[in-house]
């Protein structure tokens, strides 16, 4: 580095731009009546005071905006800087939303989970969900593999989230499981079998009687016309080679 | 504390309304006092099934809304003294049924019934749940085709996680795959899947394999249970049925093809 000198201001190092992370808290709004968001956030920020002073927060609109509901964002700063926080930005925020918070300067911040919640949504009020009995074992603190003993039954769906899904039962045709990894199936897999839920390409599919209805890793998906006869009824692995979906026996 | 069985299928027409029928009459041959509800809201059928249709006065739907009694409502059968029928509302719709009328109607009964069987529609709304929420043991009533299969094991699920037995973590509802209108002729063919083959999709625990005959329908057209017609095979299956429900050991007779004298004869 040159000594700085007075006749080249350009070349003086007096400002450097790095990139850096910062973990910050995020201020999930899910209605817009301000009265009552401020007595929410009050109450909150009365159980741990010094934490949220001049703490910078980012506000998450994506209830708000997938409601289509607007929302008084100047309302909202305020009451935020009132409480002590730094509101620093939005995410998550239709257009609407952002243009207000671009007149108040606040950054937009690009919402990371809209992918995830897009591929990983839980099923709707339809008696989709996975059984909520003991036979299907949630994922232990620490070991991410979700466990499921009972027969996977058409209709259900089962999502390992963050983690590896094993099924040591058949799972029959129109059932649905997912996961974050990898997915093994001791039994005859029938229905659809989603890996690498999240965008995960080092995932695997591993079954015991391939006849699938579909499968998928990361996105890529075949449905079972497009299979080959050859590895129909066999134990398989399924992996991703170069974006495209491999099948081979085990 | 009366046993409740839940006959349901998930696919229509495949014989819930028949085994109903034919099991609450033979558990109540066998001494066994029984109730046999119609949960089919607004297309009720158990009533011309078990021939009482010319004596419904009141239903499940005035005695969930108050406007009888169940002592109002239950039909006895002429034939067996321990068999009564509480039929379904023909012109109300299923909006009428709720949880907790249905579990106050089952309490009542439970007083003085041991066996209430719970003819459900077919499908998965609210009709069909609701006959299966208050269930200790389900009839899941499957034809050997696909279809019917696929609905069965969708059934299964639904019995799985939405019955009371599932909401508070007591001990699951027992399953029975009744394996209906089986032709072992076709099966040989291969134009119907075999016990095997639904055992193998399904894998649940197999009651009773019961014959295709046309005698069923001679039967629901008399207004009789099936299981009274003792000559016909179906008949018969279904009175192996409930034999083996109750605890006997009983071999199925009707899996396989019957042979005449010449096939006994000279094999094949």
């Amino acid at each position: 580095m040159s000594a700085p000198q007075k006749e080249n201001p350009a070349e003086s190092p007096f400002i450097e731009l790095k990139s850096s992370s910062f973990t910050l808290p995020i201020l999930k709004l899910f209605g817009n009546d301000l009265a009552v968001i401020g007595e929410q956030l009050s109450r909150t920020v009365e159980q741990a005071p010094d934490f949220f002073r001049n703490t910078p927060i980012v506000m998450d609109l994506s209830p708000l905006a997938a409601a289509n509901q607007q929302v008084d964002f100047a309302g909202v700063v305020n009451l935020c800087r009132d409480l002590g926080m730094v509101p620093i930005g939005v995410r998550g925020g239709n257009s609407g939303h952002n243009r207000s918070a671009e007149v108040l300067a606040m950054a937009i911040l690009a919402d990371r989970n809209a992918k995830r919640e897009a591929v990983a949504r839980p099923e709707p009020a339809a008696p989709a969900k996975p059984a909520p009995n003991s036979d299907h074992v949630p994922p232990v603190a620490g070991n991410p593999t979700r466990l499921v003993t009972q027969p996977v039954r058409s209709g259900q769906r089962i999502h390992a989230d963050g983690g590896d899904l094993i099924v040591t039962a058949h799972v029959s045709a129109g059932a649905e499981i997912i996961a974050d990894g990898h997915i093994h199936v001791y039994g005859t897999l029938r229905g659809r079998a989603l890996a690498g839920a999240k965008g995960n390409t080092t995932s695997r599919i591993f079954c015991n009687d391939m006849q699938a209805e579909l499968i998928a890793i990361a996105g890529q998906y075949q449905v079972s016309e497009n299979m080959d006869d050859s590895i129909r009824g066999l134990p398989v692995q399924v992996y991703l080679e170069n974006h495209s979906l491999m099948i081979h026996p085990l | 504390m009366a046993r409740t069985i839940v006959v349901t299928s998930g696919k229509g027409g495949v014989g819930k309304t028949t085994t109903s029928a034919a099991i609450a009459m033979g558990l109540a041959r066998k001494g066994h006092r029984t109730v046999v509800i119609d949960f089919d809201v607004g297309l009720r059928n158990l009533d011309l099934v078990m021939g009482c249709e010319r004596r419904v006065v009141y239903d499940l739907v005035n005695v969930i809304q108050g406007e009888a009694n169940i002592r109002q409502a239950l039909i006895r059968d002429k034939r067996c003294d321990e068999l009564y029928v509480l039929p379904a509302s023909q012109t109300r719709d299923k909006e009428a049924l709720n949880k907790e009328g249905i579990g106050a109607i089952l309490e009542q009964l439970s007083g003085d019934f041991e066996y209430i069987v719970c003819d459900s529609p077919a499908g998965i709304e609210k009709g069909a749940t609701l006959a299966m929420y208050y269930a200790d043991d389900a009839f899941v009533v499957t034809n050997p085709e696909v279809s019917s299969v696929r609905d069965s094991d969708r059934m299964l699920g639904i019995l799985a996680s939405k019955s009371r037995r599932a909401e508070s973590n007591e001990e699951p509802i027992k399953e029975y795959l009744l394996l209906n209108r089986y032709s072992p002729k076709r099966v040989k063919v291969g134009e119907m899947l075999s016990v095997e083959d639904v055992q193998e999709i399904l894998s649940m625990h197999l009651l009773g394999v019961i014959p295709e005959s046309g005698s069923v329908l001679n039967s629901s057209n008399a207004g009789v249970p099936i299981i009274l017609n003792e000559g016909s095979d179906a008949g018969q299956a279904y009175a192996d049925v409930v034999a083996r429900y109750l605890g006997e050991d009983v071999p199925h007779r009707f899996i396989n093809d019957k042979k005449g004298l010449l096939g006994r004869l000279f094999g094949g």
